[in-house]
């Protein structure tokens, strides 16, 4: 039975463990003389009952459907007779999709080779296998957890304090979600990168200063290695993210000095939200504007005043990018302007300060140490933001300082190598991985310091 | 005495000076929120201005004689004569009755070219429902071809007419003046999947998808999320442990959305052996993206619920899961909820890890399950928008009106909730 439909059987199961066991209880609790004679409520022991039911189930049930299909095609390369048998990851994934393409009858069974066949056979045979494993052995244990909570309802066991111990190892395990993606999340890229080093030298990846990842498919042709030295690749993430916040601090912090200290409560009111709103727009959005709109309105500028500007400039990602962090920047910088003491400001408005000089010279550094947090903070998203760049952006990795040229950044790299079909064990793909690590770890740092910048400032005043 | 005087003096000889400083400083601030809000507007025209065509759908209304000869069929049940038949020939048929002088095999190429390419698929499919109709004629309504849309929805505007020729034009207003070419609400764009034919593609395919993988975040995201956040408020204790999922959540809120594809792609789809493309795996990763959110606003929501009521519940001999299941949970729920659905409408407008984890495929049939293949909204605007053709850009625009339509009614719905049921202790 498919996964889709065993989840509801179990919990059909689960309902029905439940039902039975509250009746169970009153029935136990009948010839004490009443449910207040049971250690706790009829509801405890059927939920208990249906813990015990679920649980076990829906774990297995996951486990199984995590390693099911990397088990079965193991085992389905692994009976492959040698001469068919692959010799590269790459062709390993080319047979195992033509041996399922076999075995859900996309494919030809003609046109295919004796033992894809047999495989194929083998495959389907495996998968009808493990499905009906699958199904008896999750409804067993649905079943037989069920049975056993049912005779433990006895009236001295504290079904409650059971209840709510699970309850408090589930939550405990849904806030461990936040660790295990963490670790996923370095796991992943960092076992691909240290294989992408078994290929490319770390040093020619940090200090290389050319990037062209484009393999060629024979061994004797040019170019055969591809360069991967991420130089150009942040130098042009760099140049992007500076143009952006080059647009982003002077507005976003104006408009907070302006909406803290000037604006009226109705002012505030409204400009607030539709500020707020420039978060909000899907970044998408923002591509397709600096893509179609801002960049060819550069390009035009530029040949009026006799400039050369590249139609996919780095000035047009930037300044789009730039309004995108407006609000980052603004929130931020209005949230720790606000937290500065009202009694500083007094003090200097009494010494007879213009509004002006009481925020340049009183707040503002008051204020600073956050407001540098801020402009970290909307830093890190403006070096991991993607969609922008992907279509507003170019792809040639040129070494430039020039905002009207084109540049490529780490996050167009990642996405242009890694959609797409592509072999999982190339050098492109895993350089695709190498790359997220890099900005995991440029960006992690930069929100690391951020909010500690952040939090021992709110301190500071708290 | 005289001193003082004079510092007086200066004083006052400075104020001017100062108070033009402060005056220029309240300006910039007024002109930084002016850029900000002239921003949002820019953007906002921009898109309708470009997206407002792709409501408009082009179309040709043509009496056609299913003429069994010219299309080489006299028998439409054969399926060889039907996979073999030139079902463009009564159109061109058709136009011609307009245009008698084209009938050069250039003119008639021209004119071929003003219908879509679906048109003659229109009429096989017509005819293999009713047989019997080979011979009659029939009063048909086509979808124009690509460039003459372009052109008769920006008639006047040379640079959209710059893929006809002069010929075409002519022929196509002509039409425009006859009737025969007609522009109407673009009901195609809502109930179809992607074409290769920009007339042709609709968003219901990218809608569903969307729809689909939402389900799966919130389904996800939502009971981990609060669970999570009761954990933290209530249960937690003060340790390392905690200390250090803490310090998670915060980093993982900021790290960039596009090393969550690399984890779909790494761990989903490599270790697990999942299937690309699919809004279960898209579902999975934008609910671990969105999961800081929701527990960031679910913690702020109970924490919220003020310690009185936890005591009094304590008072009346309630154990601490009853003080939460029963009293705080409930109280927070409006918070909560406002919270997911704030991250629910940023995890709808995500876009760049689903293209890691292969959502960008062509995809034309409407997924129909968690396991079929399926774009999503964003995509399928960034694949619209990256491709040539002024009929896509304009579907882009489009989509971006229909993607922003549903990211706002979710922070309504949001703000409204917030002001209905949210109390203030």
């Amino acid at each position: 039975m498919q996964t889709a439909n065993l989840l509801p059987l179990v919990l059909v199961i689960a309902v029905v463990a439940y039902a039975l066991a509250y009746t169970r209880s009153r029935s136990v609790a009948e010839p004490l003389g009443g449910i207040r004679n049971l250690k706790a409520l009829p509801f405890y022991y059927a939920a208990r009952a249906a813990l015990w039911c679920a649980i076990p189930a829906l774990i297995l049930l996951g486990a199984w459907a995590a390693f099911e299909g990397k088990v079965i095609q193991n085992m389905v390369v692994s009976s492959l007779p040698a001469e068919v048998a692959p010799q590269s990851p790459g062709e390993a994934s080319l047979i195992v999709s033509q041996i399922s393409n076999v075995a859900e009858g996309k494919l030809d069974p003609t046109r295919v080779p004796e033992a894809v066949l047999g495989a194929a056979d083998l495959l389907q045979n495996l998968r009808a296998e493990s499905s009906n494993f699958k199904t008896t052995l999750v409804i067993l244990i649905a079943v037989l957890g069920s049975a056993f909570a049912w005779t433990r309802v006895q009236p001295h066991i504290n079904a409650r304090e059971n209840v709510e111990r699970t309850l408090r190892w589930l939550f405990f395990a849904c806030a461990a979600v936040a660790i295990l993606t963490t670790v996923g999340i370095v796991l992943s890229v960092i076992f691909e990168t240290v294989r992408f080093f078994g290929k490319v030298p770390i040093t020619e990846f940090l200090f290389g200063t050319s990037w062209s990842p484009q393999t060629a498919l024979r061994a004797d042709q040019v170019g055969s290695d591809g360069a991967f030295g991420m130089i150009p690749l942040f130098t042009g993430t760099l140049l992007i993210s500076a143009i952006a916040l080059l647009v982003a601090v002077p507005v976003g912090l104006m408009s907070a000095i302006y909406l803290s200290e000037y604006a009226s409560k109705r002012g505030r009111a409204i400009i607030k939200p539709l500020l707020e709103m420039l978060a909000g727009v899907p970044t998408v959005v923002y591509g397709f504007f600096a893509a179609l709109t801002v960049a060819p309105f550069i390009a035009g500028v530029a040949d009026m005043i006799g400039l050369n500007a590249s139609v996919q400039s780095a000035l047009a990602a930037g300044l789009v990018m730039g309004v995108m962090i407006i609000p980052f920047v603004s929130s931020l910088s209005d949230d720790v302007i606000n937290a500065v003491p009202q009694n500083l400001r007094d003090g200097s408005l009494a010494l007879g300060a213009t509004q002006a000089e009481t925020m340049k010279n009183v707040i503002f550094p008051a204020a600073l140490p956050g407001i540098m947090g801020g402009i970290m903070l909307a830093a890190s998203r403006a070096i991991g933001e993607t969609m922008i760049v992907v279509m507003a952006a170019g792809l040639a990795a040129n070494l430039t300082a020039n905002p009207l040229d084109s540049v490529t950044t780490v996050t167009v790299q990642i996405v242009t190598l890694l959609t797409g079909d592509q072999e999982f064990d190339s050098a492109k793909t895993l350089a695709a991985f190498a790359l997220g690590m890099m900005l995991f770890i440029v960006t992690l740092i930069l929100n690391i310091i951020a909010l500690h910048v952040v939090r021992k400032y709110r301190e500071q005043y708290d | 005495m005289i001193e003082q005087g004079s510092q007086a003096e200066i004083v006052r000889q400075s104020l001017k000076k100062r108070y033009r400083k402060e005056r220029r400083f309240r300006m910039y601030g007024r002109v930084a929120i002016a850029v900000a809000l002239a921003s949002l507007l820019l953007l906002f025209v921009d898109i309708i201005g470009k997206g407002y065509t792709g409501f408009i759908k082009t179309t040709i209304t043509l009496d056609v004689t299913l003429d069994g000869e010219a299309m080489y069929l006299d028998d439409p049940t054969d399926k060889d004569q039907m996979s073999m038949a030139d079902f463009q020939a009564p159109i061109i048929a058709s136009l011609q009755g307009y245009f008698p002088q084209a009938t050069e095999r250039s003119d008639v190429r021209q004119l071929s070219r003003l219908v879509g390419s679906y048109a003659g698929n229109q009429i096989k499919d017509l005819l293999v429902d009713n047989p019997g109709l080979l011979g009659s004629t029939q009063t048909l309504e086509f979808l124009v071809h690509d460039t003459v849309s372009v052109y008769v929805k920006h008639a006047g505007d040379e640079a959209y007419s710059v893929r006809l020729s002069d010929q075409q034009k002519g022929w196509v207003d002509e039409l425009v003046e006859k009737g025969v070419i007609d522009t109407g609400f673009n009901d195609v764009l809502f109930s179809r999947g992607d074409s290769r034919e920009p007339t042709n593609a609709g968003i219901l395919g990218a809608i569903m998808g969307s729809l689909l993988t939402m389900i799966v975040t919130l389904v996800i995201a939502f009971p981990v999320g609060v669970s999570a956040a009761v954990y933290l408020e209530e249960f937690a204790p003060q340790n390392r442990l905690t200390d250090f999922i803490e310090v998670n959540i915060n980093n993982l809120a900021a790290v960039p959305s596009i090393i969550f594809g690399l984890l779909g792609l790494a761990m989903f789809i490599g270790l697990f052996g999942m299937p690309r493309s699919v809004p279960v795996v898209g579902g999975l990763v934008l609910a671990l993206m969105t999961l800081p959110t929701i527990i960031i606003s679910s913690r702020a929501a109970i924490k919220s619920v003020p310690p009185s009521i936890r005591e009094a519940a304590m008072g009346m001999g309630a154990s601490k899961m009853q003080v939460v299941l029963h009293h705080v949970v409930p109280l927070a729920m409006p918070g909560m909820m406002t919270g997911s659905i704030i991250g629910m409408a940023q995890a709808l407008g995500e876009t760049a890890p689903l293209l890691l984890i292969g959502m960008v495929a062509f995809i034309v049939e409407v997924p129909d399950g968690f396991f079929s293949s399926a774009t999503v909204l964003p995509v399928q605007i960034y694949l619209w928008a990256s491709s040539a053709e002024q009929g896509f850009i304009e579907l882009a625009s489009a989509g971006i009106m229909v993607l922003l339509a549903f990211m706002i009614s979710m922070n309504a719905l949001a703000i409204w909730l917030r002001k209905r049921l949210e109390r203030r202790w």
